[in-house]
């Protein structure tokens, strides 16, 4: 095993880029499980994502268009689980599996023309100045817009969260729905909105994978990414700053598996693989504290 | 006389199957306190949420200091000056006093600002409360003042409190009815739901009893006596649980330095308890919440193992006996919580009846149950205990609270119990089957049980207790004979409005 072909600036740069598509569906999961609302179709949400993204960017040419079209596409498709679960009361777990199996199959029949094409180049970021320091430039600023995207959504998310009056109303909302209502609150509103928030934040995360890590569009290219975003997001306590933590945690060990699968490290290829989902679940549930929203789950339906 | 304050027209509103409200006109003055009374279902819950507006009315108006009042949603009724504390409190245990605060506000001021002021009206009003404190560790009184200064800090012009009283010791209701006549001197109106009716003769101006959905009378609280008004709620005479006097039995229950950690974050320790329960005698033991009624109850039942010497039976040790070797040697027990502990909501009420029922009723043979058996005993409670069903098919959900008290209460005694143990009996519970509940207690004394009663009811312990004992803190007091104990006395016991004190010293 050769370890001196791992260049760790590297390492620690490709980091930030394997982390970004798990922290954008994760902070659109987080705020809808703040909101009280369990929606399992993350997977399903990014694929759409991916597959929407894909064809929009091929199709206008720009990845910004793509990324757009990728969020609306998101958004989309989170509508069907929040007219289902918000409007026709069914089981959000049931109803959140199915999204995802239908996700992978609509994402798989629109993908059909664009396999094998290559996306439009969507170009790094240069930052002047900041880019040239050594070793922290490349690390962290000499990336594509997307990833300062996800950090800054992460960060609008804590502060939403943690200082708005919409804020407070949509933590309400999850915290204890019936309270909520009787204080006048739109409890299925405020829902339907995270539900669409959440989606979008998935689209974007599937996009990211089909446009800027791959990039190219391949059936069930998320492969899971939805699940460890779920995940993150149970182990992160609703708190936008441990998901961040995980998410990264997650992308570096990804990372640090493939370069020592490349290395040829004498560990079989199966327990590297399973290295980052053990990595992120042991550190999170270690740090883990806190608990989940009070309504989380529950259908909500106003009575008398 | 003047333009009333809140004027109630004709008021109408109709369920499937069931009319809520039919035509209701009152009228509540500026700065009166207007109790509204009336049975478990009769259309106070439906009426206030009209006002509220929470429920939008069938037909009827409604109209506010002279002007058209027709609230859409609960902001439209804050925004004209009415608020509302909430018998289950809306509040959300996750955050913070301040938090809270704010949801219940139009266009609240930022945090610091509203714990400024919420420092501010707590002091002015007595209602000591710390802004920053998470509310899932309050007490039931202090989350009361949650609901209340959020009201209060909206200046309303009417104020609606449904069973305000129900968790408050007699200290903390004697300031809460201070911090009311403060108010109502403020020419602020207070529309006041309780079942408690000497409160209410005690605290009100008017009374408007509702029966049915209906308005059957009005009285003037502080000149009819609670008899009348409960006869008038009820629509019928009112039976008064009796007591008879008879000489104490021999112990059958002994409490040997009871001590158990907190089974949860939130709980409290059972502290060297040492009590014997006698045949034939009803135990009272008052409390207020979340001084560990629960725990007691938990290691009475058997859910909440202890060692095996702390507690006796009949001179044998039990304390490490699982809740269903208990059942059958004859210690049953019904918890406080009705939905979800006492009964499995979503099970019929047969299920619900051999949950319990199973071991003394011999409800079951080599695993397998005996439905027509079990069906027959919860056919038995229901027609005992006059539970209002269609029948033991039906879901423990779809009764109502007082309802599935009867039967939950029911079913222990109808298995003939040795020991019962009851936490808040009729907690929640209106007038006639609180007193059937009570008298039936009464009953199984009579034949010879131990019963020990846990209330936060002092008027109930007082009524029904040979002897009373007080929990504080996990300690409880060495019990007294009921007959002759004052208020002041029993308040004591309790430890006094203890945690006020504590606050004020913060403050």
């Amino acid at each position: 095993m050769d370890l001196s072909s791992i260049n760790p600036v590297l390492l620690l740069a490709s980091l930030m880029v394997a982390a970004t598509p798990i922290m954008l569906a994760a902070i659109g999961e987080l705020v809808v499980e703040r909101a009280g609302v369990l929606n399992l179709g993350v997977e399903g949400m990014m694929i759409t994502g991916a597959v929407c993204g894909f064809v929009v960017a091929v199709g206008t040419n720009s990845p910004w268009i793509g990324f757009a079209g990728a969020a609306l596409g998101g958004a989309l498709i989170s509508l069907i689980f929040g007219f289902l679960t918000q409007f026709l009361l069914s089981n959000q777990v049931a109803t959140g599996l199915a999204l995802t199996l239908f996700g992978l199959g609509l994402s798989a029949l629109m993908g059909q023309g664009y396999i094998g094409i290559k996306a439009p180049a969507f170009p790094d970021w240069y930052i002047p100045v900041l880019g040239d320091i050594p070793v922290i430039g490349p690390i962290i600023f000499q990336h594509d817009p997307m990833v300062y995207v996800g950090l800054a959504l992460v960060a609008a998310v804590w502060g939403f969260l943690r200082y708005s009056r919409a804020g407070l109303i949509l933590r309400a909302v999850g915290e204890n729905h019936e309270a909520a209502h009787a204080l006048g609150y739109h409890v299925v509103r405020v829902r339907m909105l995270a539900i669409m928030f959440g989606g979008a934040c998935a689209g974007l995360g599937g996009a990211y994978l089909s446009l800027v890590r791959v990039p190219q569009w391949t059936e069930g290219m998320t492969a899971g990414a939805g699940w460890i975003a779920l995940a993150i997001v149970v182990f992160a306590s609703w708190r936008p700053g441990r998901l961040l933590l995980g998410a990264y945690l997650f992308g570096g060990v990804t990372v640090l598996q493939l370069n020592l699968q490349a290395a040829g490290a004498a560990i079989a290829v199966e327990y590297l693989s399973m290295a980052p989902y053990l990595a992120t679940i042991a550190v999170l549930v270690i740090m883990r504290a806190g608990r989940a929203p009070g309504s989380l789950g529950q259908s909500f339906h106003a009575s008398r | 006389m003047t333009e009333p304050l809140l004027r109630l027209w004709g008021l109408t509103k109709a369920y499937p199957g069931v009319v809520a409200n039919k035509d209701v006109s009152f009228d509540i003055g500026r700065g009166e306190v207007h109790a509204l009374l009336g049975e478990n279902g009769a259309g106070k819950s439906t009426l206030v949420k009209t006002i509220y507006g929470l429920v939008k009315p069938d037909s009827g108006t409604m109209t506010l200091e002279g002007e058209p009042f027709q609230p859409a949603e609960p902001r439209a009724a804050r925004a004209a000056g009415v608020a509302m504390v909430f018998q289950h409190f809306s509040l959300f245990d996750a955050m913070n006093v301040a938090e809270n605060i704010a949801l219940g506000m139009e266009n609240p001021p930022p945090q610091a600002e509203i714990a400024a002021q919420v420092r501010q009206v707590s002091d002015q009003y007595g209602l000591p409360l710390d802004p920053d404190r998470i509310v899932g560790e309050l007490s039931a009184g202090e989350r009361q003042r949650v609901e209340i200064i959020r009201c209060l800090l909206q200046d309303p012009k009417l104020l609606i409190m449904d069973e305000p009283t129900s968790v408050l010791t007699p200290q903390e209701v004697a300031i809460l009815f201070e911090t009311l006549r403060k108010l109502s001197r403020e020419s602020t109106a207070i529309l006041y739901i309780s079942h408690k009716l000497e409160e209410i003769r005690a605290l009100c101006d008017n009374a408007t009893v509702l029966r049915l959905g209906q308005v059957v009378g009005t009285c003037d609280p502080r000149t009819t006596s609670a008899r009348d008004m409960a006869e008038l709620m009820v629509g019928s005479t009112l039976h008064v649980p009796h007591k008879e006097d008879k000489p104490a039995g021999e112990t059958v229950l002994a409490l040997k330095n009871l001590s158990a950690k907190a089974p949860h974050r939130f709980g409290t320790p059972l502290r060297d308890i040492v009590l014997e329960v006698r045949k034939g005698e009803v135990l009272g033991i008052g409390g207020v919440a979340g001084n560990g009624q629960d725990e007691l109850v938990a290691a009475l039942s058997g859910e909440m193992k202890t060692a095996k010497a702390m507690i006796h039976y009949k001179g044998q040790p039990i304390g490490n006996l699982a809740p269903n070797a208990r059942r059958k040697i004859g210690i049953l027990a019904a918890p406080e919580e009705r939905m979800g502990h006492a009964a499995a909501p979503d099970m019929s009420l047969t299920e619900n009846a051999i949950l319990t029922a199973m071991t003394r009723e011999k409800l079951t043979t080599n695993g397998f149950l005996h439905w027509a058996k079990a069906r027959k005993f919860a056919e038995g409670v229901i027609a005992a205990f006059d539970v209002r069903t269609p029948g033991p098919q039906n879901a423990a959900r779809s009764l109502s609270g007082g309802n599935l008290q009867k039967f939950v209460i029911g079913r222990e005694i109808m298995q003939a119990p040795e020991v019962l143990v009851v936490n808040q009996p009729t907690w929640g519970v209106d007038a006639s089957a609180a007193a059937a509940i009570r008298q039936a207690l009464l009953d199984l004394a009579a034949k010879g049980a131990a019963v020990i009663v846990i209330s936060q009811d002092l008027d109930e312990l007082m009524e029904i207790s040979d002897r009373f004992a007080a929990l504080n803190e996990g300690r409880l007091s060495a019990p007294r004979p009921a007959a002759g104990l004052t208020v002041e006395e029993i308040g004591l016991m309790l430890g006094g409005a203890h945690d006020m004190e504590v606050a004020h010293v913060d403050a």
